[in-house]
C-alpha cells in the first residue's frame, strides 16, 4: 500500500533512488562515461561474473543471429560465399539483394499453404497436449498406491532421446509389417495407412509429438498444482462446491501463471520442432506434413547448391512470427492481469 | 646466466613440441622419393549393408600394397552422405574424407562448389582409355575429370521365376503386359504383382523415358517434364497402383521393398544391379536361379531407364593427396572391379574387365551390360540431383490417385525454371 501511493509523487526519484542511492539525482547532468565508469567502479564484480556469459551468449547466438539477418538480404549461397578448400580457393562473389528473397518468399503459394498447416498442427498439439497433460497432473495429485510409479512411467517418454522415439513411432507406423497394423489386424481391422495418406500422416505426426510433449506438461502442472493451498479446497467444499466448481474456480485461476509460461514455451517449440516432422515422416508424402522449419531446411539444404540466403530469409521470416505471437500472448496476458 | 640457460631449454623444448605436433597428424603424407606412399586416406563409403563388407575388405587391400598408408574406411548411409560431405567440406574441411564415393549426379554438383581436386593427370585416372564412356561422361563437369568411375549402373525388372510360373505368366515386355500379368498373378497365387517405390523420384525415370521424354533439354535449355510425354509417365505410373497391379508407399520403401520381394509377397520389383546380393538373400530366393532379371517394361515409345553408378572423387582439401589418387585408382582398378562383380554383381566400368572369365559367365552382368549400353544418360548439370526433389513431392500424391498428373507435371516445371538460374525455359 504505502509504495502504491508514494510511486505517483516522484516516479524519477524513485526510479533513480533505487539505482544509484541517492545523491545520484544531482549528478543527473554529467555526462554519460562519468556514469558508466562509476557504475562500473562500484559492480565491477557483478560486470565481471556476467562478462562470460555475455560474451558465450553473443558468440553463439548473437553472432549467428546477426550474420542470418544478413545473409538473408544476399544472394548467398553454396557456391559463391568464400572459402579455402586445400588447392581450389574460392573468392565471395554474392551481393546484396535488400528484401528481395522476402518477397520470393511471401509471393509463394507454398509459403503461406505451409504456414495453414504449421498453425494447426501447432494450435492442436499445443491444445491436446496441455488438456492431457492437466487430467494427468490432477489424477496423479491424488494420494494413491503407486503413485510415484506411475508419475516415474509418464516421465519416460521425456528421458528417452526425441530421435529414438521417433524412429521407434515410425516401426509402429510402418503399414506394412508396423506393430500397430498387425495388432489391428489381430482384431480384424484393415491396415491403416499411417504414414503413407496426407491425412492419417498428419495424425500420425501430431500424435507421436503429443506423446513427446505430455510429460513436460505433466511435471510443470503438478508442480502448480502442489503450490495451491489445500485450505481452498476445503474452504470451498464447506461452501458447497462441486468438483467441478472447485476446478472451475480453484485449480484453473491458481494454475495460471504455471499454464500460460509453459503454453508459450509449448508454442514455440512445437511450431518448430524439426525432428519429429523430419525423422517421421520426412514431410511426406509429398509435402503434406511439412511445417515451415522442415520446408526451410527442404529447400535450402537438399537443393543444391545450398541456398544459405533464402535459408536465411525462411528462418528470419519464422522468428518474426514467433516474436509476433510471444507479443501479442503478452499483451493479452497482462489484460488479464498477469504481470510476467 | 641461469636464466638463459632456463629460456633457451624452454623455447627448445616448445620448438620440439610443436614439430612433434606438426608431424604427428598421419596426413602429411608426403611423397618420398620413388613414389613411395604415408599416411592415412580416410575413405568413406556408401554402399548398402549386403556390399559393405566386401567393399571394406577391398579398401584395406590398398594397405597391402603400400604398407606405409593407413585406410580409414567409414561406412556412411548412401541417403546422408552427401548432406554429410557438404557439411564436413564446407565448414574449413575438418572431419572430410579424403576420398569419397559418390553418386554419379553429386559429381557435377561437388564440382561446382569447388570442393573437388580435378584428376586429368594425375595418378588416379592414369588409363583413361579403358572406362566406358558413358561412365566417363559422368565424371566430368565444365571441360574437366573430377572423379575415377567406380561402377556403374541402370534400372531392370526383378521377378520371382516360380511365382510368374505358378501364374503361367511371361515376364513382362511393357507396362500393358505387366498390368494383365499382375491380374493373373492376383488371381493364382494372391499376390501383388509389382513393388513400385513412390519416395524416390529415381523410380519415375523409366516411365517418363518410356514414353519419349526427358527431365530436361539440356542442350536447348528447356525444362521438357511438363510436356506431354511427362504427363503420361505420372499417369501411367498411377494406372499400376490405382489398378492394384503395384503397391507402394510414401515412407520407407526401400526397406517395404526389399521385404515384399525376398519374402514373396511380390511378384516383381523395378531395381538395379545394387540390390541383387540384398534380394537372393531372402527366403524366396534360397534357390539363387529363382531371380530373374529383364530389361524395365517400355511405355507407349520405346524402352528406357535410367544411368547411374558410383563413381570415386578427391577431396580438394584432401591433406594426402598423392596417397588419395593412387587410393581412387586402386579402388576402380581392374582387380578390385573384378572382385566386386564376382561377389555382388557389379557392373565393372572398364571395358577390359568384362573379358574376365568370372564377370563374362555372370548372368546378371550380362543382362545389365547391354540395358547400361541403352541406358539414357541423365543431365550432367551441377542441379542433376536436386530435380529429384520436386519429382518426390508429387510422386506419392499421384500414386495415391489424389494428384492428377497433368497438375503434379506443371508442379514440377514450375519448380525446376526455379531451382535453374540462368536462362531456362
Amino acid at each position: 500500500m504505502a509504495v502504491d501511493t508514494s510511486r505517483p509523487l516522484d516516479p524519477a526519484a524513485g526510479a533513480r533512488g533505487a539505482r544509484g542511492r541517492g545523491g545520484r539525482v544531482r549528478k543527473a547532468g554529467t555526462p554519460p562515461p562519468r556514469r558508466i565508469r562509476n557504475a562500473l567502479a562500484r559492480h565491477w564484480y557483478a560486470w565481471a561474473m556476467v562478462a562470460p556469459v555475455v560474451l558465450v551468449i553473443g558468440l553463439i547466438i548473437g553472432y549467428p543471429l546477426v550474420r542470418g539477418v544478413y545473409l538473408s538480404l544476399t544472394d548467398a549461397n553454396e557456391a559463391n560465399v568464400e572459402r579455402t578448400i586445400g588447392i581450389n580457393h574460392i573468392p565471395a562473389t554474392y551481393q546484396t539483394v535488400g528484401l528481395d528473397n522476402f518477397r520470393a518468399i511471401l509471393e509463394d503459394q507454398v509459403f503461406w499453404d505451409r504456414l495453414g498447416w504449421t498453425v494447426t498442427w501447432t494450435v492442436s498439439c499445443v491444445a491436446l497436449t496441455f488438456a492431457i497433460g492437466l487430467g494427468l497432473a490432477v489424477l496423479l495429485n491424488r494420494r494413491f498406491a503407486g503413485r510415484t510409479l506411475y508419475r516415474s512411467l509418464l516421465i519416460l517418454p521425456w528421458a528417452v532421446p526425441a530421435f529414438v522415439s521417433v524412429f521407434a513411432w515410425r516401426l509402429l507406423y510402418n503399414e506394412k509389417n508396423g506393430i500397430l497394423n498387425k495388432v489391428l489386424h489381430g482384431g480384424g481391422i484393415d491396415a491403416v495407412p499411417w504414414l503413407n495418406d496426407p491425412t492419417m500422416a498428419k495424425v500420425s505426426v501430431i500424435a507421436v509429438n503429443i506423446w513427446l510433449g505430455v510429460p513436460f506438461m505433466l511435471v510443470a502442472l503438478l508442480g502448480g498444482l502442489q503450490s495451491i493451498p489445500g485450505e481452498l479446497y476445503e474452504a470451498a467444499e464447506m461452501d458447497g462446491a462441486s468438483p467441478r466448481q472447485r476446478f472451475r474456480h480453484i485449480t484453473l485461476p491458481g494454475l495460471r501463471s504455471v499454464s500460460s509460461t509453459v503454453i508459450l514455451l509449448s508454442t514455440i517449440w512445437t511450431f518448430n520442432m524439426f525432428p519429429v516432422i523430419f525423422l517421421l515422416t520426412r514431410g511426406g508424402p509429398g509435402d503434406s506434413t511439412e511445417i515451415l522449419v522442415t520446408y526451410a531446411y527442404r529447400l535450402s539444404f537438399v537443393n543444391s547448391p545450398r541456398d544459405f540466403a533464402g535459408a536465411s530469409a525462411w528462418g528470419v521470416l519464422i522468428l518474426l512470427i514467433l516474436m509476433l505471437f510471444a507479443v501479442i500472448y503478452r499483451r493479452s496476458l497482462r489484460k488479464q492481469g498477469e504481470v510476467w | 646466466m641461469r636464466r638463459g640457460i632456463a629460456a633457451t631449454a624452454l623455447v627448445a623444448a616448445m620448438a620440439l613440441a610443436a614439430t612433434a605436433c606438426g608431424g604427428d597428424d598421419g596426413g602429411s603424407g608426403d611423397k618420398k622419393s620413388g613414389g613411395h606412399l604415408s599416411g592415412t586416406v580416410t575413405y568413406w563409403d556408401t554402399s548398402n549393408d549386403a556390399e559393405k563388407g566386401t567393399y571394406k575388405e577391398l579398401a584395406l587391400g590398398f594397405e597391402k600394397k603400400h604398407p606405409d598408408v593407413k585406410v580409414n574406411y567409414v561406412n556412411v548411409p548412401f541417403g546422408d552422405a552427401l548432406a554429410k560431405f557438404k557439411n564436413a567440406a564446407g565448414s574449413g574441411g575438418s572431419g572430410a574424407p579424403d576420398v569419397l564415393r559418390t553418386e554419379v549426379a553429386w559429381t557435377q554438383d561437388l564440382a561446382n562448389i569447388g570442393y573437388l581436386a580435378p584428376l586429368d593427370g594425375t595418378p588416379a585416372l592414369a588409363d583413361q582409355s579403358d572406362y566406358l564412356p558413358k561412365a566417363l561422361a559422368g565424371a566430368k563437369f565444365k571441360g574437366k575429370t573430377y572423379a575415377v568411375p567406380q561402377v556403374i549402373d541402370t534400372l531392370g525388372l526383378f521377378y520371382n521365376k516360380k511365382m510368374l510360373k505358378d501364374a503361367g505368366v511371361q515376364p513382362p515386355k511393357d507396362w500393358t503386359e505387366l498390368k494383365a500379368a499382375a491380374k493373373k498373378i492376383k488371381e493364382k497365387t494372391g499376390k501383388t504383382g509389382l513393388y513400385l517405390r513412390g519416395d524416390d523420384a529415381y523410380w519415375y525415370l523409366p516411365f517418363i523415358y518410356g514414353e519419349g521424354g526427358d527431365l530436361l533439354d539440356t542442350g536447348a535449355k528447356k525444362v521438357t517434364i511438363d510436356d506431354e510425354p511427362g504427363i503420361k509417365a505420372f499417369a501411367a505410373a498411377r494406372d499400376l497402383v490405382t489398378s492394384k497391379a503395384a503397391e507402394t508407399d510414401a515412407t520407407d520403401g526401400w526397406d517395404n521393398m526389399q521385404n515384399a520381394i525376398k519374402n514373396g509377397d511380390v511378384a516383381m520389383t523395378i531395381n538395379g544391379p545394387w540390390a541383387i546380393e540384398d534380394t537372393l538373400a531372402g527366403k524366396a530366393f534360397k534357390d539363387k536361379s529363382n531371380l530373374g532379371v529383364v530389361p524395365v517394361p517400355a511405355g507407349s515409345k520405346g524402352r528406357g531407364a535410367p544411368q547411374g553408378g558410383q563413381n570415386l572423387t578427391v577431396y580438394a582439401g584432401s591433406k594426402n593427396l598423392d596417397a588419395s589418387y593412387a587410393f581412387a585408382q586402386y579402388m576402380s582398378s581392374a582387380e578390385v572391379q573384378a572382385k566386386t562383380t564376382e561377389k555382388l554383381s557389379l557392373l565393372p566400368t572398364r571395358t577390359s574387365v568384362y573379358s574376365n572369365k568370372t564377370v563374362a559367365a555372370n548372368p546378371n552382368v550380362k543382362f545389365f551390360k547391354a540395358a547400361v549400353d541403352k541406358a539414357v544418360e541423365r543431365p550432367w548439370i551441377p542441379e542433376g540431383n536436386s530435380l529429384f526433389q520436386a519429382i518426390l513431392v508429387q510422386f506419392p500424391g499421384v500414386l495415391a490417385g489424389k494428384t492428377s498428373p497433368e497438375k503434379a507435371a506443371n508442379a514440377v516445371g514450375d519448380a525446376y525454371r526455379k531451382l535453374l538460374k540462368g536462362d531456362w525455359k
